[in-house]
């Protein structure tokens, strides 16, 4: 059984159920308990003991549903040879006639294709998976191989000799066998065929998915396809989640060895102001506080929007989050983005301010004039954009202006460093006026850069 | 310690499933099959549970219901922001201690009087042993005394997400080990482990090393027959008509984009309600005026208050 249960877990693994081997040891002492006998019960132990959250709970029981189903094989006796009778079915009490046996042999497979019931064939199958290794399927290319390994461990060979010899044969009734071994032989491949099919739905089905999910990492956010435009939102919010969680509880932080004087005799009051109880001193970690401008122009609106629904996913851990959109002019969309879900958002802010020549110096004005109060000695500021303002006046003054002010200034550019300063690009007379300056064209670029704007905040 | 009569039969009555959902039924908990599972796998494993689901779905209560059924003392520990082990396992009583000094001080006189060197007085005050750091200056908290229950206890860690992550790393030793070390006493190891819960509301993920210790039992919002189970039980005292027609009506409102949709607490609540209002039926003013129970936030009212007449018709033709 133990041999089951790994492959149990090797199949909840592929559906994203992460299980140690500390949890294997439960599950095997929880099945000890628990017995093989009731499936809810079993079903129901065994969740206990290995899914660890909401979603898991829900894979894991699609996972054993389908993992705990072998009923699927058919039971050809029944359809076929009902004048069989009742009998128990194992290979050696078969009711072949003798003339039969004497002519197929002792081949195993032979007798099973033949004879055998489902759930004889079912063992075989199963076996001979085993042996194949059919655990370690991950494409879906792999399923003819596989078919055939199974055939093989199963003795195909041996069964295709026999047909090819009683063909050959003069003997009575060969002809007449081999042709009912042909049948029998093509229901053999039918039916791994289709175990097959299972078992790369048991292991294999988010293999796919994950292989997708890493091709996105590295694509340019600006070509993602909008059919993966879903998958994309999953992976940006988990980033998010990742970097939410580690940051999220670091708030203060003691200074080791430094008494705080006033609170340790404040606490210690009741004891006459003896000192049983030191209090020491902390330091308070500030929350981020982040001003991010993004270009929404054509050809860095893609980008914007995994910027935005980045930063927005991570509101447990930045305190105050304004957002400002521009190409021809500025405005504000905090207030969009918070009444509503960035992903229906974005569509509105395009339509408001997109779609115009970019105009970097004009959209720098209006920030300056309407908004420079967000920006403060806490406050990063995140800027979005190709730089490229249409020949027009960058105003690097004013972002002198916004770089004295803030804590730091950080220039995401989706365009690779060669390109900066060709043509309209004003890039190299920003970068002047910037603490960072870096090209971010993927969603791992994005990520590492989020997380190096928190690490500036929560540095112990 | 206390005078709390040996539970009898604790082994017995977790001993199968259905057992135990009969026994939390006759103290008034509805307990799912797997709620079952969960306690029996604990049990036998002794392995604490880590119970998750949205508020008021029963997780506190679970733990307050198998004390109860068991005859178990239940001790419950709160965590918060800022939780730590002097809370949480035991502090020494400082104050008795500095009382005792003072009033020990002539005592302490006379014993060293006949000493003549520092060096004499010294060795005849180690002769007295650990006076003051010994169990009688022990503050037990919530922890320690869960672990020093001779019949076994309860042990309830109420929203341990709250607590910080150092915290967490903390109680690892006790949830795995059942045992804290106390540098000063030496290791103390429960006789008969507790029976822990820890709930959590989600508001930050767990750590794995957490995770990994416990089981993970996640209660999920009830269906219509087990929440009509569960009224029954709680507020025995409605009719039968009223309550399927407000199960149906709360089952039809969670399918509604609300921000916090009610859970059964609010549906309890909200049947109370009714019983006090003498209702007999749902009727659409009623509700309106009601709805304020069920749902916890200005938006959701509004928004559900479009639907209103629309669920209570459907409701009731129940």
């Amino acid at each position: 059984m133990q041999q089951t249960l790994a492959n149990f877990f090797r199949a909840l693994r592929a559906m994203d159920v992460r299980i140690s081997p500390a949890e294997a040891i439960d599950a095997h002492e929880t099945v000890d308990m628990v017995g093989y006998r009731d499936r809810q019960f079993l079903k129901d132990a065994l969740c206990i003991a290995l899914a660890k959250s909401e979603e898991e709970v829900g894979s894991f029981e699609e996972c054993f549903d389908m993992f705990f189903t072998r009923e699927e094989f058919q039971d050809r006796r029944n359809n076929e040879s009902a004048e069989g009778g009742p009998n128990g079915a194992g290979p050696g009490e078969s009711d072949l006639s003798e003339s039969d046996q004497a002519l197929i042999g002792d081949k195993e497979l032979a007798q099973l294709v033949l004879d055998g019931s489902a759930s004889d064939m079912a063992q075989a199958m199963e076996r001979a998976a085993n042996e194949a290794n059919v655990a370690n399927i991950r494409f879906g290319t792999q399923r003819g191989l596989f078919t055939r390994r199974i055939l093989d461990k199963m003795g195909l060979r041996d069964l295709e000799m026999l047909i090819l010899q009683l063909k050959r044969s003069e003997e009575d009734g060969a002809a007449e066998m081999a042709g009912r071994l042909e049948q029998g032989r093509k229901y053999l491949f039918e039916e791994a065929r289709q175990y097959i099919n299972r078992q790369f739905e048991l292991y294999a089905r988010n293999a796919g998915e994950q292989l997708r999910e890493e091709f996105l990492l590295e694509t340019r956010l600006g070509a993602i396809d909008p059919r993966d435009a879903k998958r994309m939102h999953n992976i940006v919010r988990r980033m998010a989640k990742q970097l939410a969680t580690k940051y999220a509880k670091r708030r203060k932080h003691t200074k080791r060895g430094v008494l705080d004087v006033r609170r340790t005799l404040r606490r210690n009051m009741a004891h006459d102001a003896i000192p049983f109880e030191t209090v020491w001193k902390q330091t308070k970690i500030d929350r981020p506080k982040i001003v991010a401008i993004c270009d929404v122009s054509g050809s860095v609106a893609a980008s914007a929007r995994f910027l935005l629904l980045f930063l927005y996913s991570l509101n447990e851990v930045i305190s105050t989050l304004s957002a400002y959109a521009f190409s021809g002019n500025l405005i504000e969309i905090s207030d969009i983005l918070e009444n509503k879900e960035v992903e229906q958002g974005i569509p509105e802010i395009i339509e408001k301010v997109g779609f115009r020549p970019t105009d970097y110096g004009k959209s720098l004005e209006d920030f300056t004039q309407n908004h420079l109060d967000a920006v403060d000695r806490r406050t990063t500021v995140i800027i979005l954009g190709d730089g490229r303002s249409n020949n027009t006046d960058p105003r690097t003054d004013l972002m002198r202006v916004i770089h004295d002010r803030a804590k730091s200034v950080i220039w995401l550019n989706p365009e690779p460093e060669t390109f900066w300063g060709t043509g309209d690009s004003e890039m190299p007379r920003y970068k002047a006026f910037c603490h960072v300056a870096q090209h971010c064209s993927t969603v791992k670029d994005l990520d590492r850069i989020i997380n190096d704007v928190l690490k500036t905040y929560f540095r112990a | 310690m206390n005078n709390i009569v040996p539970p009898n039969g604790v082994d017995e009555k977790l001993s199968s499933i259905e057992s135990i959902i009969d026994g939390l039924g006759d103290v008034g908990y509805i307990a799912s099959r797997r709620i079952a599972t969960a306690l029996f796998v604990a049990k036998n494993l002794t392995k604490p549970i880590l119970v998750e689901g949205s508020a008021g779905v029963g997780k506190t209560e679970l733990a307050l219901s198998t004390a109860n059924w068991l005859g178990l003392p239940l001790i419950r520990m709160q965590c918060y922001e800022g939780l730590d082990e002097s809370k949480a396992l035991y502090e020494w009583k400082y104050g008795k201690q500095l009382l005792y000094t003072q009033i020990l001080k002539d005592k302490m006189g006379d014993i060293l009087s006949d000493t003549k060197t520092l060096d004499e007085a010294m060795v005849s005050l180690e002769g007295f042993g650990d006076m003051f750091y010994s169990e009688q200056f022990l503050e037990p908290r919530p922890l320690l005394k869960a672990l020093r229950q001779e019949h076994g206890a309860v042990l309830l860690i109420d929203e341990v997400d709250k607590s910080d992550e150092e915290f967490e790393a903390f109680l690892l030793e006790i949830l795995s080990e059942f045992q804290v070390t106390i540098p000063e006493i030496g290791t103390i190891k429960s006789e008969k482990p507790p029976l822990v819960f820890l709930t959590s509301n989600n508001m930050r993920e767990m750590g794995d090393a957490l995770k990994r210790r416990c089981l993970h039992l996640f209660i999920p919002l009830p269906d219509e027959k087990l929440e009509r189970r569960i009224v029954a039980s709680r507020v025995p005292d409605i009719e039968e008509r009223l309550r399927h027609q407000l199960v149906a009506f709360v089952q039809a409102l969670r399918g509604i984009d609300l921000k916090k949709l009610p859970s059964i607490s609010e549906t309890i609540d909200w049947a109370r309600v009714l019983l006090l209002l003498h209702a007999d039926s749902l009727e659409i003013d009623m509700v309106r005026e009601t709805l304020n129970v069920l749902l916890k936030f200005e938006q959701d009212i509004e928004s559900a208050g479009k639907e209103i007449a629309e669920l209570t018709r459907k409701a009731n033709q129940v």
